[in-house]
């Protein structure tokens, strides 16, 4: 590089607001680390605690730090799992689908309901595990039928607002058939029959125990092909490039001649199949109640964070929301008494968003008036 | 299309008309005592077992003695799903149709209860839920809150842990954490063992579980791992506890240090952990089993007769039997009313004399069919509580069993915060002075 480029491209060279606030960040974290070391920050500061401590610690104890970071990852995982339910059918569909949470506990109902449905006449074990798997995916299958027939068929047209809605009616609606079907009493979800693996795996590393679960790698693994198997479907193959015609345009799609009742349908069932396997997840690592319905608003911040129709947005979005509502909690959440979870996941996506409305990788939406 | 619109419109009318039918007949020919349920929603799991408990010993009254004192108990369930704002509606439909005792059912709902009833002077049973203030029956005559209060709880908690350590002067240096719902209820032990590890140099570490993240507590966790905490309290409900049991395994949590309030002793929360989860703890009031003659009469009169909504299995189970206490308590109330007043159908003012002059003996108790169920609890024109002892239960890994002496809660500790509480209450809340007088057993 010869000086006069340099010269030029230094000339070229506009703080944009983006490098403004690093710059920003980097020399306040620089006057931290000046403070602390020379003791002008003292130990029992509020400054201490909340910019120095919870660095010190993660430098102190490696080992909590990669336990938290693990931790995170596998929530991430799942609420990029989540939030890749919401995706599709809001590509599909143009709707924001507030039934997600109960279709989650639905499906982990059905599965768990029919395996005990399959005791009382005698089959037992893996086998009815597997068959009671297949029942799910079929009620899985003949719910997003039905929503098709009943709910968008006669909906086609109508402001999305309306269709929004239809989805809080589907809510109530499956909260009460689940109930009136399997009552309301917690379930242990079969993890065993389904060789879900138990136990942990104990890893004295960074001088101390890094426990991780096998639960977990198995939720990991199973969830990362999950998405990887539909982000390659809807990438790939003719019906995914139908699914993303009629995400830009229900008219125009229908125009060449794809059907948008067959989109619906296979997009509601290819969700129902990720919530599941959300369901035995999270089933698997607490009980199948109606309280897993929240865990799916868990995917409202990944969906801010990562927009609304991005398959890569809810992936990278699931992970950065999973892991920051960890370390949030786990360093800083002491300090204001606990807790911080619930909202944490929230103020970490708008400061995102104050970067980049449209969300990390949502489409810029230009409307012009 | 004429035909269709007319037929739906008889099948509107004909509905609307069934619905009239089932609205029960206003009439006070029965005992009508409005209990909040919730059995949907994320407490259900909490919610089911304990109302399955109370209903079916009111039935069981009503088959086998047809009510008390020959008066029909007309026992209504108000299905809120553990949310304040619908307490409030429940409350006020029972208030409408004439309701003599009201049961709450959650911390949020008794404290939202707490200025109606003494307004409209309705007694209020918060069995060992609910404020513990009210505890004081000098500032609150309209609350009951046997046979102990979350205060209580606590402090048996502080000398469960001493009796583990070998005394209270061993408790200095030791850290106990408190997790719990965060919520009124889940808050509650926090002034207790504040000021007790105050006393006795422990040191109290809180944490605090959203609603919304009751099963999404690994973060938690990880924070009881770094703070190296010796005892754990649990004050969780519903989907939370099932889910702490499992953390607890899956962090190598100790389980004989995990100890639940009562409300966290639910056969199904110990269940979910399983094998791992052999050892947990709860505080119990009550005994879990059906070997009492008060559940065998449960299971002849309402449960072989399929007037039950609870499994059979699930009959006996901690949480119905602690139900069915519950439901022991109001019959005894009202009991005690009828015999004061002389009434068959006795005024809200009666069955708060019954409350207070509710007093469970040995002999008693075996004349209710509770030998052995639980111990005798007394309250009183001041003592809206008894702060009666209570024990700690173990789950063997199929039942809870008995792994304690019946422990007094720390009285002296306790009762001066109720009092001091109560206090506080009346002069921010603009109180009135009671003027209910105190009522005598005979």
């Amino acid at each position: 590089m010869s000086d006069v480029s340099l010269k030029s491209e230094l000339a070229a060279f506009r703080m944009t607001p983006g490098l403004w606030t690093i710059a920003g960040v980097a020399g306040f974290a620089l006057l931290l680390v000046i403070g602390s070391l020379t003791g002008a920050i003292g130990k029992d500061t509020f400054a201490y605690r909340v910019f120095i401590d919870p660095f010190a610690q993660m430098v102190e104890m490696p080992d909590l730090f990669a336990q938290t970071l693990w931790e995170g990852l596998v929530g991430g995982v799942l609420y990029a799992l989540i939030a890749l339910g919401f995706v599709l059918i809001f590509k599909a569909s143009g709707v924001f689908n507030f039934a997600q949470g109960i279709m989650v506990v639905f499906a982990a109902l059905t599965l768990v309901g029919a395996y005990e449905k399959l005791g009382t006449i005698g089959i037992r074990g893996e086998a009815a595990a597997f068959i009671a798997l297949g029942v799910a995916l079929a009620v899985m299958l003949a719910l997003a039928y039905a929503v098709e027939r009943v709910v968008l068929r006669p909906l086609v047209n109508q402001p999305d607002i309306i269709l929004f809605m239809a989805t809080f009616g589907l809510t109530y609606l499956l909260i009460g058939l689940g109930e009136a079907i399997f009552g309301g009493n917690p379930k242990v979800m079969i993890a065993d029959q389904l060789y879900l693996p138990r136990g942990a795996i104990d890893l004295n590393i960074l001088g101390g125990r890094v426990t991780i679960q096998k639960l977990d790698i198995a939720a990991a693994v199973i969830a990362s092909a999950m998405i990887a198997i539909l982000a390659l479907f809807f990438q790939y193959t003719r019906i995914g490039r139908a699914l993303r015609a009629v995400a830009d345009s229900h008219k125009a799609a229908l125009s060449v001649g794809i059907s948008l009742n067959q989109i619906w349908i296979i997009v509601w069932f290819a969700a129902g199949v990720v919530e599941l396997v959300t369901g035995i997840m999270w089933g698997a690592r607490s009980d199948v109640s109606f309280g897993l319905q929240t865990i799916a608003l868990k995917a409202l911040p990944v969906l801010i964070l990562g927009g609304f129709t991005s398959i890569p947005g809810a992936i990278v979005g699931g992970l950065i929301i999973g892991v920051g509502e960890k370390i949030g909690e786990f360093y800083w959440g002491p300090l204001v008494g606990g807790a911080i979870e619930s909202w944490l996941a929230y103020i970490i996506a708008l400061i995102f968003l104050l970067f980049r409305p449209q969300g990390l990788f949502g489409d810029k939406i230009i409307e012009r008036i | 299309m004429r035909v269709q619109t007319f037929g739906k419109g008889v099948a509107l009318a004909a509905l609307l008309a069934a619905t009239a039918a089932t609205v029960p007949a206003f009439a006070q020919d029965s005992l009508y005592i409005a209990n909040n349920s919730y059995r949907t929603g994320p407490f259900a799991g909490s919610g089911i077992p304990i109302g399955d408990g109370m209903r079916d010993y009111m039935t069981m009254l009503n088959e086998r003695d047809g009510g008390i004192g020959g008066v029909k108990i007309n026992f209504e369930e108000c299905e809120t799903g553990y949310d304040t704002k619908k307490s409030i509606e429940c409350y006020e439909q029972g208030k409408a149709k004439g309701m003599i005792l009201y049961s709450p059912w959650s911390t949020g709902a008794t404290l939202a209860a707490i200025p109606r009833a003494h307004v409209d002077k309705i007694p209020i049973l918060s069995m060992a839920y609910g404020l513990s203030a009210s505890a004081d029956g000098n500032t609150f005559p309209w609350v009951f809150i046997p046979p102990v209060t979350y205060w209580d709880g606590a402090s048996v908690m502080v000398k469960y842990m001493a009796s583990r350590e070998g005394g209270l002067d061993k408790l200095k240096g030791k850290t106990l954490g408190l997790i719990h719902l965060d919520a009124p209820f889940g808050k509650e032990p926090i002034p207790v063992l504040e000021s007790l590890a105050k006393k006795y140099g422990f040191t109290v570490k809180l944490y605090p579980v959203g609603a919304a993240d009751m099963q999404n507590q690994s973060a938690v966790w990880l924070n009881i791992r770094r703070d190296r905490v010796d005892y754990l309290y649990n004050q969780g409900w519903g989907a939370m506890n099932p889910t702490a049991v499992k953390e607890a395994v899956r962090n190598n949590f100790p389980m004989d240090k995990l100890v639940g309030v009562w409300w966290a002793g639910g056969d199904d929360d110990a269940r979910a952990g399983g094998p791992q989860a052999k050892g947990y703890r709860s505080l119990n009031l009550q005994m879990a089993g059906t070997d009492f003659p008060v559940i065998k009469d449960i299971q002849k009169y309402v449960v072989e007769k399929g007037k039950s909504l609870s499994p059979k299995d699930k009959v006996g189970e901690n949480l119905y039997n602690r139900g069915v206490l519950n439901s022991v308590l109001i019959a005894e109330a009202i009991a005690n009313a009828q015999k004061i007043s002389g009434k068959k159908i006795p005024t809200t003012e009666d069955v708060r004399k019954g409350m207070e002059t509710i007093n469970l003996t040995e002999a008693r108790l075996k004349a209710l069919g509770l030998e052995g169920f639980t111990i005798p609890m007394k309250v009183s024109c001041s003592d809206h509580s008894g702060h009666t002892k209570v024990y700690v239960a173990e789950w063997d890994g199929a039942k809870w069993i008995k792994s304690s002496d019946w422990l007094e809660p720390i009285r002296d500790e306790v009762r001066p915060l109720i009092e001091e509480s109560a206090k506080d209450y009346a002069e921010k809340n603009a109180w009135p002075k009671r003027t209910e007088a105190c009522a005598s057993s005979s």
